[in-house]
């Protein structure tokens, strides 16, 4: 009996390392009150939006990758959510934590199927990973509208086209936002070492660490340095945020970057936990700083050592996509909405904006704020000579990047290290 | 006899009153009503035919791992592996499928084929723990452990390299399957019939297998006592082998499932974590085939019920877990107990 007893020892020990080494993300997000909301979003005066109030209330759902407080991009949309809900009286349902790891055995397109039978009319998919479950999902319920955020597939002069009448895409411009944190970075840095914290790699991560590299050079060779000593290097971690077991530790990759001279890090990620590392090594004698990335208010985790969130504002998009399921003017179409660049910072109006950062500096500030207001008055980065990593030609002399070049980039561009794709 | 099996019925209600009273200590203690949390988590699973199929769904493997398990238990082996025979399962499967992919064969050949490739990845998986316990001394659950480990770091290196999307690096998964290679599924359902009746076939082959052959009596032999088995001339280290194959095969096939009727493709999370729930379903229900399917639907049930926790009441779905965790506990705690009083008396 005791060498039974013994076994079921070992057999609970062996569980409990089994379960703690895959937990997936923290559990208690969804317990957690959201306490740390701060909507700086919704406070501006509802500009004439007031419709009748609908006979019946329209239910739109949500699938967030991530937690749906995470400080990032999961965030960012569940606060569109609430926006729409408060400017056109819809009522939101959600799920978050939707990947495999967090929520295993089940797929997105199921999820959504639950997120109907709750009485969603309109489901948003948040994440690149639930692409393919988006398509499926909206080929199997005609009548439901779909919000895929991020993709192509219903892009007609992009490479996956699919022709799906419920289904739209949806993603900012995140590419000025990319090159103004870049431009920040640039700005601040002493060592003239950037790290760029990559997420997963693909079409987007590819061209949105690109643009924070074309932001840097211009804003680095602006200030009068010589381009060749700026070094910018990504490291990717497999996906949009730490998964235990699964992806690289974003935080060791932040610390192997301010331990190695790269004083300033970008966040790709759907979290800043940049910034925790950034803090800490700068609590220990060493300056360093970082740049958020996807929620307006991302800096508050650690606002002394932030240089600035280049942030997505989905509100206004989702407000008059989900406006046209009610009202029948629905169009399947891909939007790729640029910033409002009579101010990058409106919530009503603007796909994409940037918050500076305590961190930083009041001639960087006025230097960014210069920057910003050449890429308003037409400044494109896109424009050539630019040659891929491996040294062959991306766009000529005075070329411009078409939308298809920019979105499907097949590589980082050249001056830049780290991997354009898998090993 | 009868008062005997009484007994035993009236434990295992206390144990699962207390697991239901525990967890719901914890509901209250969070503010949530237990009574609701029950209610949907019973509505999200068998309230609708759509629900009823997405157990299913979690059933089909969680039953095909729980009869695997049901031989490893019989021959005394703790086979803690499971989870990774269920991934080499997928990773076989998966390697089948892309090496026919393009063959013009029959898509239901490939489908069989990949299906029984994936059980021979779970037996070969399987048969490594055994190696390990039988030539090297090495405890199967701690053996069974590190291969869970190596598994899931093969399938990420496969995911990220050599099976990888082209241009992508992400462990969202391989580029799925056309839909022809898929299991087929009940219109607007997502469960395939062919794979439910897979596992039903799975777990009757291995009723049968223990309860009316020599060869099941023989494994019961080794697993009761070894030594008094390799005495009597049982030719014991070999029943370790062959229980360690039937269940990595099953295992594999649950893997398979995964793969050819869920996923169409491979993923970094395809097991789904059913090779640790079988093993809660084989303690729960004392190594006693009958029992699997009913208590593995109950455990797909809360899986899928679930989640209408962070839906409808903004409750984290791992509830579920802690339920199943804590069902398992008290049921062994109550076999414990029984058997002190039942030596006192």
């Amino acid at each position: 009996m005791n060498k039974y007893l013994a076994r079921l020892a070992a057999l609970a020990l062996a569980l409990m390392l089994v379960l703690s080494a895959c937990g997936g993300t923290p559990a208690p997000t969804e317990v957690a009150p959201a306490t740390e909301e701060a909507p700086a979003a919704t406070e501006e005066a509802p500009a004439a939006t007031e419709e009748a109030p609908m006979e019946e209330q329209f239910v739109f759902g949500m699938l967030m990758v991530g937690p749906y407080n995470d400080n990032g991009w999961s965030q960012a949309h569940y606060e569109a959510g609430l926006y729409v809900e408060e400017k056109l009286g819809a009522k939101m349902i959600y799920l978050d934590k939707v990947n495999p790891a967090d929520r295993p055995g089940t797929t997105p397109d199921q999820l959504a199927e639950e997120l109907v039978a709750q009485g969603a009319k309109l489901v948003i998919f948040n994440s690149d990973d639930m692409k393919d479950a988006s398509t499926t999902f909206a080929k199997a319920n005609p009548d439901v509208f779909v919000i895929m955020a991020s993709g192509d597939q219903v892009w007609a002069d992009g490479q996956a086209y699919e022709e799906i009448s419920n289904l739209m895409n949806i993603m900012g411009r995140m590419e000025y936002g990319k090159m103004i944190a870049g431009c920040a970075a640039a700005l601040s840095t002493e060592t003239g070492k950037i790290g760029y914290l990559g997420p997963l790699i693909n079409d987007e991560t590819r061209r949105l660490a690109a643009s924070a590299y074309l932001g840097a050079k211009h804003c680095w060779e602006q200030a009068g340095n010589d381009a060749a000593n700026l070094e910018f290097k990504v490291t990717w971690i497999g996906f949009w945020f730490h998964i235990p077991g699964v992806t690289t530790d974003p935080v060791q990759v932040s610390n192997e970057f301010y331990t190695t001279g790269y004083d300033v890090v970008i966040s790709g990620i759907d979290n800043p936990v940049n910034l925790g590392e950034a803090q800490k090594q700068t609590s220990e004698g060493k300056p360093s700083f970082g740049v958020a990335y996807d929620y307006v208010a991302a800096c508050d985790a650690a606002p002394d050592v932030c240089l600035g969130v280049p942030y997505f504002n989905w509100g206004p998009d989702y407000m008059n996509a989900i406006k046209s399921a009610q009202d029948g003017s629905w169009k399947s179409e891909f939007l790729w909405q640029g910033p409002d660049w009579a101010d990058i910072n409106n919530h009503d109006t603007s796909a994409i904006g940037f918050v500076k950062g305590n961190a930083l500096g009041a001639d960087a500030a006025t230097a960014l704020d210069a920057f910003i207001a050449d890429l308003a008055g037409g400044l494109n980065l896109w424009t050539g000579p630019i040659n891929l990593q491996d040294g062959t030609a991306y766009l000529a002399d005075g070329e411009v990047g078409t939308d298809q070049q920019v979105w499907y980039l097949p590589q980082l561009l050249e001056g830049m290290e780290g991997l354009s794709a898998s090993e | 006899m009868f008062k005997k099996q009484l007994i035993s019925l009236l434990y295992q209600i206390g144990a699962l009153l207390l697991a239901f009273g525990v967890v719901s200590l914890i509901l209250l203690s969070v503010g949530a009503s237990p009574w609701d949390a029950y209610r949907n988590m019973f509505t999200g699973s068998f309230g609708s035919m759509r629900k009823f199929a997405e157990v299913l769904v979690a059933f089909v493997p969680l039953l095909l791992v729980t009869a695997g398990l049901l031989a490893t238990f019989s021959s005394g082996l703790w086979n803690i592996g499971v989870e990774g025979q269920v991934v080499l399962g997928a990773i076989a499967t998966t390697w089948v499928y892309r090496f026919f992919l393009d063959s013009g064969l029959p898509p239901a050949l490939i489908i069989t084929l990949a299906i029984l490739g994936g059980m021979v990845g779970g037996a070969i998986w399987a048969a490594l723990a055994g190696v390990l316990k039988v030539f090297g001394g090495v405890n199967e659950i701690f053996g069974g452990l590190g291969l869970n480990f190596v598994a899931t770091a093969l399938t990420i290196y496969l995911i990220f390299g050599p099976w990888k999307r082209p241009g992508v690096a992400s462990m969202s998964g391989t580029v799925p399957f056309p839909d022809e290679f898929s299991l087929p599924q009940l219109a607007a359902l997502r469960i395939s019939p062919w794979a439910l009746g897979i596992s039903l076939v799975g777990i009757v082959v291995i009723y049968f297998l223990l309860q009316g052959t020599y060869f099941g009596l023989r494994l019961k032999a080794v697993g009761k006592n070894f030594r008094a088995a390799y005495l009597l001339g049982i030719p014991t280290w070999q029943y370790s082998m062959y229980s360690f194959l039937v269940c990595g095969a099953l295992a594999g096939a649950a893997g398979a499932m995964q793969v050819a009727a869920v996923y169409h493709r491979l993923i970094p999370s395809i097991s789904s974590g059913y090779g640790y729930l079988g093993l809660m379903v084989a303690m729960l229900i004392n190594y006693r085939a009958v029992w699997a399917v009913p208590v593995a639907l109950f455990f797909a049930g809360l899986n899928i019920g679930s989640i209408q926790l962070p839906i409808l009441m903004k409750l984290d779905s791992s509830l579920s877990g802690v339920l199943q965790g804590v069902l398992v506990l008290f049921v062994l705690l109550a076999a414990g107990v029984r058997q002190k009083f039942s030596k006192k008396a």
